[in-house]
């Protein structure tokens, strides 16, 4: 089991590999990437049982990113983690690359769905968890959401079927960083108040500091008799003073000079 | 069609757990049966088809050979996107099952019609289309896409549709099916006319006309060979589809005519571009877009 200090610096590590990525690539959703790494890295070396030298076992844990475009972090844990070479990260975004900006997985191993439209992933991990379910395999399955991702009105089909379906081994979280593609989430929509909607569809919620390992960990151990939602405060851009909380760094990639800055403060 | 479709789904079931049926809330008087027998492999999963399509292939892709029953714009058109990205660009086990070909919801109105459904499922990689013009056709084709993995699409009529075929006859997918040899001209046919293809066959004949009656259930893949052999031996092509004329099999026969280096007397005869705004059966519809009549072979003096 990693201590606090060992998380704490694997997810300074897995910025400053987002960040080489997007430098070199100069692709965008970095913004997006930096407020999942905590539930990430929480996920991957302590919560899912996979295995990145038999990722197709079948009663394994899966995870899915249906916010897929936050992948580079998840690209950057994967590689922590042991599924591909941390030097297939250099393959991110460019021409002839490897790794793409939304997920394929037909790309490396350990991805376990192709997505990238929004809105499809969170329903895609019901019916994961119902193959489950219906054949007693003990697999649980990780879904983790994006706030603007919730407009979507698949999400609230699937939560409804969630629920109804009593799905006890499914975990959904929402990467509540408060900003979307064209504005702050709850201007462009409001979705408030997030916490009694889900109860209401008939989910155990809990609330948390998505970056703060403990709470992240405690969130994903406490068991559920009905699916689990965990809706997570973050921060777009944590980590980087100049991104945090900014609707820019969903598209921009850092400069030379940012990038820079960027590595001193992580430190 | 229903009735070959659910009668094979449920021989199939019964040897094997791992086929699923999913439906968006369809399949009164049809689906009970499957239902009752095998709970486990069964779910009425509300009326959200887009969730719907995402959650067969999340079991899809946990191993289950998934088919998904609705009407078919349900099936097909309100969940586009998961059609296109979970099903086809993942590549999953999942056979989407639509009922209502064409005209076929009458009175119902333009929502429940399907004119444009071939023409968008074609356009997809991975995903195979069959069309079955008769209960035989029916058994045999979801028979075949149990044995292939990947995405498929079946579109299916209604009920009460006259078996065509030989009972025992085998249809393969990529292949079609000539049912009467001719000289004078081919009719192609595709899903729910073949009974009125056959009809017209048997008028033509009584007119002395020698037509080759051509059965093509599999849009997607094509049969490309019956066409070129039909380009070789020179002999004119009608095509006849409850379908728009625009991106169906009129125009899948049109594609391979244009990209050979040969030529013969061709006209489609289908829905030309047009939503119905008549109130009224499916024959009804049928006699509105002239299908009452068999088509002119003036085209064949060109």
């Amino acid at each position: 089991m990693m201590n606090k200090t060992e998380l704490v610096n694997l997810a300074k590590k897995v910025r400053k590999h987002v960040l080489k990525m997007t430098l070199y690539s100069k692709s965008s959703h970095i913004g997006a990437a930096f407020s999942i790494v905590e539930i990430l890295i929480a996920l991957y070396f302590l919560v899912l049982n996979v295995d990145p030298k038999n990722p197709s076992v079948k009663d394994r844990d899966k995870f899915i990113l249906s916010k897929a475009h936050g992948s580079a972090a998840l690209y950057a844990v994967l590689a922590e983690k042991g599924f591909f070479p941390i030097s297939t990260l250099e393959k991110y975004f460019i021409d002839g690359g490897i790794l793409p900006g939304h997920l394929d997985k037909t790309s490396v191993p350990g991805i376990e769905f192709s997505i990238g439209a929004l809105g499809h992933g969170f329903s895609v991990a019901i019916g994961m968890a119902l193959a489950n379910q219906r054949r007693s395999n003990n697999g649980k399955v990780f879904v983790l959401l994006g706030d603007g991702e919730c407009n979507e009105g698949t999400i609230w089909e699937g939560a409804m079927l969630a629920a109804h379906l009593k799905l006890d081994n499914l975990t959904a979280i929402v990467d509540y960083n408060k900003i979307q593609s064209f504005g702050r989430t709850n201007e462009v929509i409001n979705q408030e108040p997030v916490v009694d909607k889900w109860k209401s569809f008939g989910w155990d919620v809990i609330e948390i500091d998505g970056h703060n390992f403990e709470k992240i960990i405690e969130s994903f151990q406490s068991s559920h008799k009905k699916p689990k939602m965990i809706i997570a405060h973050t921060v777009k851009g944590k980590g980087i003073s100049f991104m945090e909380d900014k609707l820019e760094w969903h598209y921009k990639s850092p400069n030379e000079h940012q990038y820079k800055q960027a590595l001193d403060e992580l430190g | 069609m229903r009735t070959a479709f659910i009668e094979t789904l449920t021989q199939l079931a019964k040897k094997d757990d791992t086929v699923f049926l999913i439906t968006p809330d369809m399949g009164y008087s049809v689906l009970e049966k499957f239902r009752d027998e095998f709970p486990n492999q069964f779910l009425n999963s509300g009326i959200a088809e887009q969730n719907t399509i995402s959650v067969a292939a999340g079991l899809a892709s946990s191993g289950y050979t998934v088919f998904v029953y609705s009407i078919i714009p349900f099936v097909t058109m309100r969940c586009f996107e998961q059609v296109r990205l979970d099903l086809a660009y993942n590549n999953t086990n999942v056979k989407l099952v639509g009922i209502g070909a064409g005209l076929t919801y009458g009175s119902l109105g333009a929502s429940h019609h399907a004119i444009e459904d071939i023409a968008i499922m074609r356009s997809i990689p991975n995903m195979t289309v069959l069309c079955p013009g008769d209960p035989i056709e029916t058994r045999e084709l979801v028979k075949r896409s149990y044995e292939k993995n990947g995405p498929v699409y079946i579109r299916l009529g209604k009920n009460g549709e006259a078996n065509i075929h030989d009972a025992n006859t085998r249809i393969e997918i990529g292949k079609s099916i000539e049912i009467t040899q001719g000289t004078d001209f081919a009719l192609i046919t595709t899903s729910n006319t073949l009974e009125l293809g056959k009809q017209w066959t048997d008028e033509w004949k009584n007119e002395n006309l020698s037509v080759s009656l051509i059965s093509m259930p599999s849009i997607k893949p094509f049969d490309n060979s019956k066409i070129n052999e039909l380009l070789s031996k020179q002999i004119p092509i009608l095509t006849l589809e409850e379908h728009n004329v625009i991106g169906g099999l009129g125009s899948a026969v049109a594609e391979i005519i244009a990209t050979s280096e040969k030529s013969v007397p061709f006209k489609r005869i289908g829905i030309n571009d047009v939503f119905s705004h008549d109130v009224g059966s499916h024959n009804y519809q049928r006699k509105m877009i002239n299908f009452n009549e068999k088509p002119s072979v003036d085209f064949l003096k060109k």
